[in-house]
């Protein structure tokens, strides 16, 4: 049987980037809300919604990383040089968020706000950085031969900038409609208040965007207008839609906990897919295709094997530690 | 691309590198102590386990967090730094770094949560399991990322197609590649004595101050059981792996023996300064025939010297003669600590031996520096390849502008000192707390808040069994 692995393997890439997005989304977005509240007992809180998961979900990034690497090592090898600082600014943004779940609660009282920053700056400055190396990637980079050959701050423009504070506004969304999931009372009420505006401006960064893309990028014109992408693309405006407006329901209506939650995922699916299908079938966008950017078959048919079985069990033990952990977080109670 | 760009990205690979290891080194070990004072809680059910437990989970916790952060640095620094030698061997080496973060860094960050916030959600049982997948899955990354780097030392089972990539012929060939198995069992080693000398050395600092105290006395004992069993295993292992090294990298053997020329009968050198320039080792204090009977193990094999080698093709001399001496040093130093350990033991006087327990003491972080000098040894003796005779460190590095790299490392340099200092100032003070105090909730903590951070989610569910204690 011939399979054509350089397709399954930017498909699992794909995915294993999205399932990063949206994991690592919610709880950036923590870090991103943490300024929205002074009160000591609710940013305690709301570190435990994730302190148990954040590791797994950061796992998926260097699955993203080292998956490239491995099965388009010719993209890995272009994207990351010319997306250095972006690159460089990501990891120091997670250095600092990430030593932070457990130096906060070994500082003492007063040299908390230390961390409590650090958690939130680092949280902002890995969420920029992705956007701004998204949008930098979609501009397009230049290519000599198999080398990066442009300048190191190539990937600074307006439209990198601005899907920067996209993300920004996307990760908090998520954020705080996972904290109106595993909250409640006071501080979910809170929290349905800061989604409101979340909401709001990341609907207006993705008009933005998606108006702004057939500028800087003439095929996405095509694709968006031409038959048959535009089965693809009229709907995904449809589906954004109707999305928000679910979510705006799902943050406003008291009884519903989950809804908000649930439907940003499927916005940020959304958003993705229409994205996915306008890069497809490049890694580089306008560069090289998934085939020309593929390591040799014997080494994408290796990690396969490893891939098709151990995936769906990783899943399925990250699924049972969020289960462990599943419900409603308290104060004082903690984990029991 | 100018050699500036190529010695700083060298440098910025060097430092990160260097301080991600020390927290494997000792997470690694400290899993698996972890583990056991588990496994000895429940078959024992005496409490005086599980306060070690907690007391040095507390610790796991924040060494394991400052090893994730640094680690993935490491990760994304391969293609930032090292482009060119990520495609060229991106399709070996990939696969098996891909191999690493689906076996062994999901399964760590997976039952991470539960090992430190679960006990009270899963049981004794299952939170046991959790910290043995834990501790599993840290010997399963050193497994796979010392393949690679041991495939860089040591390549074989690839072909080359016409993009000058390394292409994959023969997986096992690749995994098990020939100084593989040495440089596993020599680092896993390396991990656990580390990790012993630290839990030593906490043991004696409590020791020095109160003999009686139990828990302190359980980790001194425990440790110097550990690393009088292991240092010989150790010297033992570092020897045949030295073997490996002659037959594969002999210009790096010459290196750290400071030989210049081919000899027949070889002298050790014992100390001495090799000198790059001149193409000699001056000052030297030499111990006849030595070097060929233990390289050779025999009276008068011949032992190869650097100008054998082509002159462009040598590793820094003096910098790998001096690391394996330091390494070697310690290794020898650790034999001493474990032989007069038998001798209190011996005398029935190991909880008041403060002569053993100050150079104990001393010696904690020893586990670390012998680790650095090992690794700079191994690395800088690789050069200036990085895929060994294969490719060359400088066509490895990638097309960035020296002021960009320049940038990313002093930033590193400022953040880790600052970041990773706090935390191993954190790591000292929690070690400084005496491990017996587990009677009631700890002093300084509001009880409000309990049951948020691991050791207080544990302190709670065995506060009610040490109430009735
Ligand atoms: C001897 C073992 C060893 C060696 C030589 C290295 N590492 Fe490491 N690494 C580990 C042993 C380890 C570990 C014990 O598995 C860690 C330490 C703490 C942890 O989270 O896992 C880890 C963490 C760790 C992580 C975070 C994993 C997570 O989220 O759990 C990454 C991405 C790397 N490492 C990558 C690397 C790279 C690219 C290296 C090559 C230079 C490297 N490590 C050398
Ligand atoms: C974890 C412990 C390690 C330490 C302390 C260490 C140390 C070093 C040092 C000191 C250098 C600089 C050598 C020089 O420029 O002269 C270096 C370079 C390098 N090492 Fe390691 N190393 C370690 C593990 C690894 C592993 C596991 C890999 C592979 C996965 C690796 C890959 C490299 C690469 C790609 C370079 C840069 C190119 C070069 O200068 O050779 N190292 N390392
Ligand atoms: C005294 C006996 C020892 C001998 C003869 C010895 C021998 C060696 C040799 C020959 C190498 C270089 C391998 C190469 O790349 O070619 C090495 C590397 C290394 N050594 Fe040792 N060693 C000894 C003790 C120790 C001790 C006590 C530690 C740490 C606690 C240690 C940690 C390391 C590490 C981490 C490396 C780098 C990884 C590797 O290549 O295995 N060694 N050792």
């Amino acid at each position: 049987m011939v399979l054509d692995y350089p397709l399954i393997w930017g498909f699992l890439i794909a995915v294993a980037i999205f399932i990063y997005v949206v994991l690592d989304g919610f709880d950036l977005g923590i870090g991103i809300l943490y300024p929205t509240t002074k009160d000591d007992e609710e940013r305690t809180l709301m570190m435990n919604t994730v302190a148990p998961v954040w590791d797994g979900n950061e796992t998926w990034l260097i699955l993203g990383g080292g998956g490239l690497f491995a099965v388009f090592p010719l993209a890995y090898s272009v994207i990351m040089p010319a997306l250095y600082m972006p690159i460089i600014m990501m990891l120091i943004g997670l250095i600092f968020r990430g030593v932070a779940f457990e130096y906060r609660f070994k500082a003492s009282a007063e040299r908390r706000y230390i961390w409590d920053f650090s958690f939130f700056a680092g949280s902002v400055l890995a969420a920029l950085s992705q956007g701004i190396a998204l949008g930098a990637l979609i501009e397009g980079i230049t290519v000599e031969d198999r080398a990066y050959a442009g300048g190191w701050f190539d990937w600074l423009s307006p439209f990198s900038i601005a899907t920067g504070l996209a993300l920004i506004s996307g990760y908090a969304l998520l954020g705080s409609t996972w904290l109106i999931m595993k909250l409640e009372g006071k501080p979910q009420q809170h929290f349905r208040r800061v989604a409101r505006p979340c909401a709001l401006i990341l609907l207006g960064f993705i008009v933005l965007v998606s108006v702004w893309m057939p500028f800087i990028d003439p095929d996405a014109m095509k694709l968006y207008f031409t038959a048959p992408f535009i089965y693809y693309t009229v709907p995904v405006p449809v589906l954004v839609a109707a999305l928000a407006f679910v979510i705006w329901q799902g943050i406003n209506n008291p009884i519903s906990h989950a809804r908000a939650f649930v439907s940003t995922l499927l916005l940020f699916l959304v958003t993705y897919i229409g994205l996915g299908i306008s890069i497809y079938p490049d890694v580089v966008p306008h560069r090289f295709s998934i085939w020309e950017a593929a390591a040799p078959d014997s080494s994408l048919k290796f990690l396969l094997v490893g891939a098709v079985v151990l995936i769906p069990l990783i899943l399925a033990y990250t699924a049972y530690s969020y289960w462990v952990f599943r419900g409603k977080v308290r104060s004082g109670e903690g984990y029991h | 691309m100018d050699s500036l760009a190529v010695d700083l990205a060298r440098f910025q690979f060097a430092f990160t590198v260097s301080f991600h290891i020390i927290f494997p080194a000792f997470s690694i070990g400290l899993a698996s102590y972890l583990a056991v004072l588990e496994g000895m809680w429940l078959w024992t059910g005496k409490d005086v386990y599980i306060r070690l437990f907690k007391f040095w989970l507390k610790i796991f916790a924040v060494a394991f967090g400052m090893g994730v952060v640094s680690g993935i640095v490491l990760t994304y620094q391969f293609g930032t730094n090292w482009s060119v030698f990520s495609d060229k061997t991106g399709p070996v080496l990939g696969p098996v770094i891909g191999y690493e973060v689906l076996t062994a860094f999901f399964l760590e960050a997976g039952f991470l949560g539960i090992m430190l916030f679960g006990l009270n959600r899963v049981g004794k049982h299952l939170h046991f399991m959790a910290t043995l997948i834990v501790a599993f899955g840290t010997a399963l990354s050193a497994f796979w990322i010392l393949s690679v780097n041991s495939w860089m030392q040591t390549p074989v089972g690839f072909s080359m197609n016409e993009a000058g990539q390394f292409i994959p012929e023969d997986w096992w060939e690749i995994i098990f590649n020939p100084s593989f198995p040495y440089r596993l069992v020599h680092m896993l080693l390396a991990a656990y004595l580390t990790t012993a000398f630290v839990i030593g050395a906490v043991g004696a600092y409590h020791l020095l101050k109160d003999y009686a105290n139990r828990g302190a006395q359980i980790m001194f004992s425990m440790a110097l059981w550990l690393i009088l069993f292991v240092t010989p295993i150790q010297m033992f292992a570092g020897d045949l792996h030295g073997l490996n090294t002659l037959e594969h990298q002999p210009a790096k053997i010459a290196a750290m023996e400071g030989h210049f020329e081919n000899q027949a009968p070889a002298p050790l050198i014992l100390f001495g300064w090799p000198d790059m320039e001149k193409g000699e080792t001056l000052y030297k204090i030499e111990v006849p025939y030595l070097s060929s009977i233990i390289l050779t193990h025999t009276l008068d094999g011949e032992v190869p010297g650097l100008k054998s080698f082509p002159r462009e093709d040598w590793p820094n001399a003096t910098i790998v003669f001096i690391s394996f001496r330091v390494m070697v040093g310690i290794g020898f130093l650790m034999l001493l600590v474990a032989l007069w350990s038998v001798y209190e033991r011996y005398r029935d006087n190991l909880y008041d031996a403060k002569g053993l327990q100050r150079a104990v003491l001393i010696m904690g972080p020893s586990g670390f520096v012998a680790v650095l000098a090992g690794w700079i040894t191994t690395e800088v003796g690789r050069q200036p390849f990085t895929v060994y005779g294969l490719l060359r460190t400088a066509d490895s590095v990638s097309p960035v502008d020296a002021p960009a790299v320049a940038t990313s490392l002093a930033v590193f340099i400022i953040v880790y000192f600052a970041v990773f200092g706090v935390g191993v100032f954190y790591i000292l003070r929690a070690m400084g707390q005496s491990p017996d105090v587990g009677e009631g909730p700890e002093e300084g903590i509001p009880t409000r808040t309990a049951g948020i951070t691991p050791v207080q989610a544990l302190q709670n569910q065995s506060g009610g069994e040490n109430d009735g204690s």
